[in-house]
């Protein structure tokens, strides 16, 4: 039984330059900046970053998975706060969690944490699915 | 700076967004997804994004997407995208600020299938000064 105040156990996502690639051709957003660092440079970004909608397609996949499949999101919302720094090379962690804050009428209301390097990406992130 | 007189306005897409597996396909494998049967719940970006590109950076509107970054982005989902559907695409520029020089953005762009809303996605852009 889902109740409010339940935590939704914290997932950790790996991004690397590989997988923006891979979203950058799964999405059409072929936006330099999340794929050539010395664009990324060239306009005051540390490095290359992650596309925003990357982050929240996985946090997406994060709520779907606790939901129970990708038809029972029903709204999903976040504010880009800071860029997912992703230098080349490395990895870089996305860290999720989450907390039920409502539920009505068979919707939990999910109110989301997504962290990068300790430093926090998204927010306002909320998720409205059906359970 | 944006055509004021575009603010509340809305365009239609430019032609019908086809959806095929192999995109959901690809979509679902960037996020280690296994269930293909209907796509993730982001899926629409991969056709709203670009159209509201299109529309905000054409003549009519004015917008300088070489400085666009992604401020937020909601969607309200009817139902999920499904392999096969054809979505007529509109965008619809919702609200206009400047803010300490940014130019901020919403733009609701609705996916529609026979006339039917799929899925509403609001996308907010700064502008940046």
């Amino acid at each position: 039984m889902i109740a409010v105040g339940d935590d939704v156990e914290e997932k950790i996502f790996w991004i690397d330059r590989a997988l923006l690639k891979k979203y950058a051709d799964a999405s059409g957003d072929q936006n330099p900046i999340h794929q050539d660092e010395a664009f990324a440079k060239s306009v005051g970004l540390p490095d290359v970053i992650a596309h925003g909608m990357l982050t929240m397609a996985l946090v997406g996949k994060f709520v779907s998975d606790w939901s129970g499949g990708s038809a029972s999101v029903k709204e999903f919302s976040a504010r880009f706060v800071k860029p997912v720094i992703v230098p080349a090379k490395e990895r870089a962690d996305l860290t999720v969690s989450a907390i039920v804050t409502e539920i009505v009428d068979g919707r939990a209301l999910l109110n989301i944490t997504a962290t990068s390097g300790g430093v926090k990406v998204l927010a306002m992130a909320k998720a409205l699915v059906e359970i | 700076m944006l055509n004021p007189d575009s603010v509340g306005r809305t365009f239609p897409g430019a032609k019908p967004v086809s959806v095929t597996q192999s995109e959901i396909d690809a979509f679902a494998e960037v996020i280690g997804e296994e269930d293909r049967a209907v796509a993730p719940p982001t899926f629409s970006i991969r056709a709203t994004l670009s159209e509201s590109q299109a529309i905000l950076s054409g003549p009519e509107v004015g917008l300088d997407w070489s400085r666009v970054v992604h401020g937020d982005q909601k969607f309200e989902i009817l139902r999920p995208i499904v392999a096969g559907d054809i979505l007529d695409t509109s965008a619809t520029i919702e609200s206009y600020k400047v803010l300490a020089g940014n130019e901020i953005v919403t733009v609701r762009s609705d996916l529609r299938s026979k006339g039917e809303l799929v899925v509403s996605a609001w996308s907010t852009l700064v502008v940046r000064a």
